[in-house]
């Protein structure tokens, strides 16, 4: 056995048998656009060849009403983004004001982000610590999220806005957040423990023959290793926030943001049925940014993704 | 031979029982284990599965704790070697980090114990061409094959200059040819370090080829049977045609005869006679 003997089988495990990165990724996209070609297709075929007042069994509508008010055409749709938001003069174009308010939701959303994975990864972090804290939080770590958004957003903003500290006062906005790191903690709890926990035996042991402590081991061991079970965890998390962002404004009655545009314009549904539709093309969008910027960090991450992709 | 005294054995293992409480019952893995390894001394054990070697070899990493009994290394307290890094150890796998490259691996102890960036620099360039790996540094584990995983592992081992190294079939989970290769290197690396080295294996032939003493465990509960000396040489001097010398077969014998409590062998069970 020669040194260039073992030398030249490192090699062969590079190539995968895998088509090379860029033409699974042209795949994905060509599978993406073919997905909403078809989702598209099946609205206008329905909406042609559905009956007009949709199809009642007994008391239940089980197929929706096909016409134009319920159901505008995806070219209208897509016209009235490039029409002004009402006839008075100087009103912004639909496309325009609809992502206004999606970028302030956003902001919402990415603050509630923010102090979700915060208290996530505390929490991991003590109840990677101490058993107990994990027996003792857990269950209600999971029953956190049985109870209602919608019930206790109006809390949250009653409860806010007795806070005054100073020269801080608490902003409706605030609240908002509040119930969107709500939803966005507790997929990083339960998804960082899990990857805390993750490290074999065999190189706890090397860790400890080293003869270092919890805060090493955490940070040279158990962090690097949680990283792919961070990544999905951090992608739901910002789906979470900017759900419950929405949510929230429109249970709060938060002015401005893209939740109050879909309960705006819904009302004038009626008289202007294209335009309802444009604030939830709004909420797709920001959901789509919030789980593309979280797909952006994994990009980062890569190193600490390579058993992933091993396996 | 008086001055022998004064010098500190690298291992010194007195009256050591390991006891492990199992639903089942205590499960004696070890019974009144006496051992010393002198310092630059290369130890072997061997015996069949469930004799206690790697649990042997886990009381002197102070990775477990004897049940009575005193294990001490370069002495002190096992555990206060562990504390002090006064060894390096190596296991079956590799073990490596895969989010780390081949030099971030080799680095990472003397990250742990806070080596200036220029020292850990330089060190792990000397490791790098001690086990061979020039030109890998920038490399990731998943790239490398298992018997270059397990040289950045060695060299990982090496990395605080340990007076011991504290192996666990290091080479069981390799092939037969890159085995081989490896236990020459392993051989050359050990005299150039001058460290002790105690091997857990269960090849006859790789404890022969590598030992300078081999102890020869027997299961339930785990005792030393026998400890027999390689009448080879020193083991820096030894090489790949050892393995085809008539002495080298003799050993050979002898250490699979202590296997099977001084007859001549039938099979030994348990155990690899390649």
């Amino acid at each position: 056995m020669t040194q260039a003997a073992t030398v030249a089988r490192a090699p062969s495990r590079r190539p995968r048998t895998a088509p090379p990165a860029s033409r699974a990724r042209a795949r994905a996209w060509g599978f993406g656009a073919l997905g909403l070609a078809a989702l598209a297709a099946f609205w206008e075929l329905y909406k042609l060849l559905g009956p007009a007042d949709g199809l009642v069994i007994g008391e239940v509508r089980v197929l929706p009403r096909t016409s134009d008010l319920a159901m505008p055409h995806i070219w209208e749709t897509a016209g009235r983004l490039f029409e002004p938001v009402t006839r008075a003069e100087g009103a912004r174009v639909l496309w325009l004001e609809v992502a206004i308010a999606a970028s302030l939701t956003l902001g919402i959303a990415a603050a509630g982000w923010i102090v979700g994975v915060t208290v996530g990864l505390l929490l991991a972090l003590v109840m990677q610590r101490w058993r107990l804290a994990e027996s003792a939080a857990l269950p209600w770590i999971i029953l956190s999220q049985t109870v209602p958004l919608i019930a206790f957003a109006p809390v949250v903003k009653s409860w806010g806005s007795r806070i005054e500290i100073g020269a801080f006062e608490w902003q409706d906005w605030m609240s908002v957040a509040v119930i969107a790191s709500y939803l966005a903690f507790f997929p990083v709890a339960v998804g960082a423990l899990k990857g805390f926990q993750s490290p074999d035996r065999l190189h706890l042991e090397l860790l400890r023959s080293y003869s270092v402590g919890w805060w090493q081991t955490m940070r040279y061991l158990r962090l690097p290793a949680a990283v792919p079970y961070l990544l999905p965890a951090l992608r739901l998390a910002a789906a979470n926030a900017v759900v419950g962002a929405v949510v929230a404004e429109v249970s709060t009655g938060l002015q401005g943001g893209i939740g109050r545009l879909v309960i705006q314009y819904a009302g004038q549904a009626s008289g202007d049925p294209a335009k309802a539709w444009a604030p939830i093309l709004g909420a797709i969008a920001l959901g789509l940014i919030a789980a593309g910027s979280v797909a952006l960090m994994g990009a980062l991450a890569r190193n600490y993704r390579r058993t992933e992709d091993a396996s | 031979m008086t001055e022998s005294v004064i010098t500190t054995d690298a291992v010194t293992v007195t009256a050591v029982d390991k006891v492990f409480e199992a639903a089942a019952g205590q499960v004696v893995a070890l019974s009144g284990i006496d051992l010393t390894v002198e310092p630059g001394e290369f130890v072997s054990l061997i015996g069949p599965s469930g004799c206690g070697k790697s649990t042997l070899l886990r009381l002197i990493a102070d990775l477990d704790t004897p049940s009575s009994g005193s294990v001490e290394v370069f002495g002190t307290s096992a555990h206060q070697a562990r504390v002090d890094q006064k060894y390096g150890i190596a296991f079956q796998q590799a073990g490596l980090l895969p989010w780390r490259s081949v030099a971030a691996n080799i680095a990472l102890p003397l990250e742990l114990h806070g080596s200036s960036s220029v020292e850990t620099r330089e060190r792990v360039a000397e490791l790098i061409a001690l086990v061979g790996l020039d030109d890998f540094g920038d490399r990731y584990p998943d790239e490398l094959s298992g018997g270059m995983q397990q040289r950045v592992a060695i060299a990982r081992a090496l990395a605080k200059k340990p007076e011991l190294l504290l192996m666990d079939e290091p080479f069981g989970a390799l092939d037969e040819m890159t085995r081989e290769y490896m236990q020459t290197e392993l051989l050359r690396i050990s005299a150039e370090t001058g460290a002790a080295v105690v091997f857990v294996t269960h090849s006859i032939p790789e404890a022969v080829y590598l030992s300078d003493r081999v102890v020869v465990m027997s299961p339930r509960p785990g005792r030393i049977a026998a400890v027999v000396p390689m009448a080879l040489g020193s083991t820096a001097s030894r090489a790949d045609d050892l393995r085809e010398d008539g002495a080298f077969f003799e050993m050979i014998t002898a250490v699979r005869e202590a296997l099977h409590g001084g007859a001549p062998a039938s099979s030994a069970r348990g155990v690899e006679n390649r």
